[in-house]
């Protein structure tokens, strides 16, 4: 049975006073044979959670940096099927917890059963997919529960306060805040948004909460991890993997010091 | 008797529904509730009536093709005159209803995608009538092989964006669009031109179409004196046809034939045929047919019309396809194209490559179909494909070359 990584995973942050760091990757990006060693070096670099992104051919909440990813692990041959390879890779190196980052056409695809059982099967935690709403995802919760796979959602600066009393019922793990509107990508300040956002959940459920969206300086990151659980990064790896494959150095050395860098932001010891 | 409301949720049978990320949730909720308030307001079904027929030109005509029928040598055919409206298109119509919805919200810039270009000119016409901001998303091959109504578009004051990523088509106009909702949820909507993404856009884009059938279920009945055997319209996203067809559901001896892109042939990534080649997945918002392959990726599709162009079907016809209440059938590039020569060559219409589609298959039927009578939405005029007739159509263009 699944040993329930993600839920262990933030008891241990909050024994230590300590503020989570989830790295999101595109699987696949530049290559799925490469991913793991990716990850490993995310990893060294103090990220603690990783979000192992499907590629998808039409990333409608993606900006361009992580639509470019995706654009090359589907080239380079990238499927669900690969990702959950990949998973397994990870976990025979390491026991960070791993959460699917997907849209809901592949999984669909695949069977939504099959790829619970699959999942759990490969070393996969939980699963967050990007455009499923509360709403339709019954199914979806159950195959995943059933498997013994975490649901995560996401809530929004969008969401009133129904949607976010759904959003807490149907998440196990974690729960996600967009920190703001639009797609994913690097910003320059952070949204005003996210306070409020986080008091409102945190008086909806006691599970952790997530932050992420536009977060890719440390300065961010620490502003970010004073009032969530944990703090999520994309885009800054996605685009570090891909300057790294322009200037032929190696994404993997990019990677831990993106990660390293950012990390430093993190504060150090809470309440 | 069928009928073909969805449910609560926006569900046509298991089609439809709202498949999107949720900070676009609560905005659909609002346009949800903005619009059933509206649809039952006296004050806002008035003006949009005065809009339709004073601004757009509706009732369009239901023409009786007397010299396409008598060379066919069968059944009577009848044109639904969309290409008549303001614009050029049916897409007009739906434009209409949602400016005023949009005005009704609050929001006062618009965003849309377009693939032929019809959807993008409408919306940039309301727009300056109405005084919006508006901005219209189009695939870069889009706007090559529709270079006129980008400039019409640029003409009427909206700001035309292209689009580089996939296929530089509509789908991924679409995707640019839903991008750049997200991202200015407060201030801007998002003016969807066809019966497809997250409810209540398929039903809203129906009922503002949904006057197409109603017209030509009066006018035939006037004119003939009884329902047409065979309602005939093109799908892309499905908005002409699902506005003929609907008023013509319950009435369960008249068949609805719903014309896809068979682009170059039936193989993987030459059309856009998706009850042929394609199965039930999510895209832009809806779950219905898709042309996908075995792991989920959205396929690339070819057709010679942009605007029929698109990997998934507007979810409703996926329900009347399963209910075997519509039939779906494909017509390629080429039998597009000669169906337009024909109908310009003996009624003196150019039709949009996208309505050719339907006049394609009406003429494929018509001489084995004595006696019976048919109507063919003809969506669109041909205008804006002049330089595609051109160039699939070398011989008219210089005939003293090509003797």
């Amino acid at each position: 049975m699944n040993p329930k990584r993600i839920a262990s995973y933030f008891d241990r942050l909050k024994r230590e006073g300590r503020t989570g760091f989830i790295g999101y990757i595109t699987a696949g990006d530049p290559s799925p044979d490469l991913t793991p060693s990716l990850v490993a070096a995310m990893v060294r670099g103090g990220v603690d959670l990783i979000e192992l992104g499907v590629p998808f051919s039409d990333p409608i909440a993606d900006g361009p940096v992580i639509q470019r990813g995706a654009a090359r692990a589907l080239a380079a041959g990238t499927t669900l099927a690969k990702v959950l390879d990949i998973a397994a890779k990870i976990r025979e190196q390491s026991e960070v917890p791993l959460l699917l980052f997907t849209y809901l056409n592949p999984v669909l695809r695949y069977g939504l059963d099959s790829l619970a059982r699959a999942a759990a099967a490969h070393g996969i935690d939980g699963c967050l997919l990007t455009d499923l709403s509360v709403e339709e995802a019954g199914p979806y919760s159950t195959a995943m529960h059933n498997h013994g796979l975490d649901t995560v959602f996401l809530a929004a600066p969008t969401s009133t306060p129904r949607r976010l009393s759904l959003t807490a019922k149907y998440s196990s793990g974690f729960v996600y805040l967009v920190s703001r509107t639009g797609v994913t990508g690097e910003r320059q300040t952070l949204s005003s948004n996210v306070e409020p956002l986080v008091q409102a959940m945190r008086e909806r459920t006691s599970l952790p909460l997530a932050v992420g969206f536009g977060i890719s300086t440390p300065e961010q990151v620490r502003q970010t991890g004073s009032l969530a659980d944990a703090v999520v990064v994309g885009s800054a790896f996605e685009r570090a993997i891909e300057e790294a494959l322009a200037s032929g150095a190696d994404p993997a050395a990019a990677l831990e010091a993106r990660a390293r860098a950012l990390a430093a932001g993190l504060p150090s010891k809470k309440r | 008797m069928l009928t073909s409301q969805p449910d609560s949720l926006g569900h046509f049978g298991p089609y439809g529904g709202r498949f999107v990320p949720e900070v676009l949730m609560a905005p659909l909720e609002e346009i949800e509730q903005a619009y059933n308030e509206a649809r039952t307001d006296p004050a806002f079904q008035a003006e949009l009536h005065s809009l339709l027929a004073d601004y757009a030109g509706r009732p369009t005509p239901l023409y009786h093709a007397r010299r396409l029928s008598e060379s066919l040598g069968g059944a009577r055919i009848y044109l639904k005159r969309e290409d008549l409206l303001h614009t050029g298109a049916h897409k007009i119509n739906n434009c209409l209803g949602q400016a005023l919805l949009a005005r009704r919200m609050g929001k006062r810039r618009i965003i849309a995608e377009t693939g032929a270009g019809q959807h993008g000119v409408a919306t940039a016409t309301v727009c300056a009538l109405f005084g919006f901001d508006c901005v219209v998303y189009m695939g870069e091959e889009d706007m090559r092989r529709q270079r006129l109504n980008v400039f019409r578009m640029r003409l009427l004051g909206a700001k035309v964006v292209g689009v580089s990523t996939g296929s530089r088509t509509l789908k991924d106009a679409i995707s640019e669009a839903m991008r750049d909702w997200v991202t200015n949820i407060s201030t801007t909507h998002y003016l969807l031109g066809s019966a497809l993404g997250a409810h209540p856009y398929p039903l809203m884009v129906r009922d503002f179409h949904r006057v197409i059938g109603e017209e030509a279920r009066r006018q035939i009945l006037e004119k003939e004196n009884l329902l047409p055997d065979s309602v005939f319209a093109c799908v892309g996203g499905g908005s002409n046809a699902i506005g003929i067809f609907h008023p013509f559901i319950a009435d369960e001896q008249v068949k609805l034939i719903g014309v896809e892109a068979g682009g170059r042939g039936l193989s993987e990534g030459e059309h856009a045929a998706r009850f042929s080649g394609g199965s039930p997945g999510v895209l832009h918002g809806a779950y219905s047919y898709l042309l996908q392959n075995r792991d989920g990726q959205v396929l690339l599709t070819h057709s010679v019309s942009a605007g029929l162009d698109y990997a998934l079907v507007g979810p409703e016809h996926a329900w009347l396809h399963d209910q075997h209440r519509a039939e779906y059938v494909s017509i390629s590039d080429g039998e597009a194209i000669q169906a337009a020569l024909t109908l310009a060559r003996t009624e003196g219409i150019i039709p949009a490559l996208e309505s050719a589609h339907a006049v394609a298959e009406a003429l494929r039927r018509a001489p084995s179909a004595k006696d019976q009578v048919f109507v063919v939405n003809l969506s669109g005029r041909g205008d804006k494909d002049t330089d595609i007739y051109r160039e699939r159509l070398p011989e008219i263009d210089e005939p003293e070359t090509h003797r």
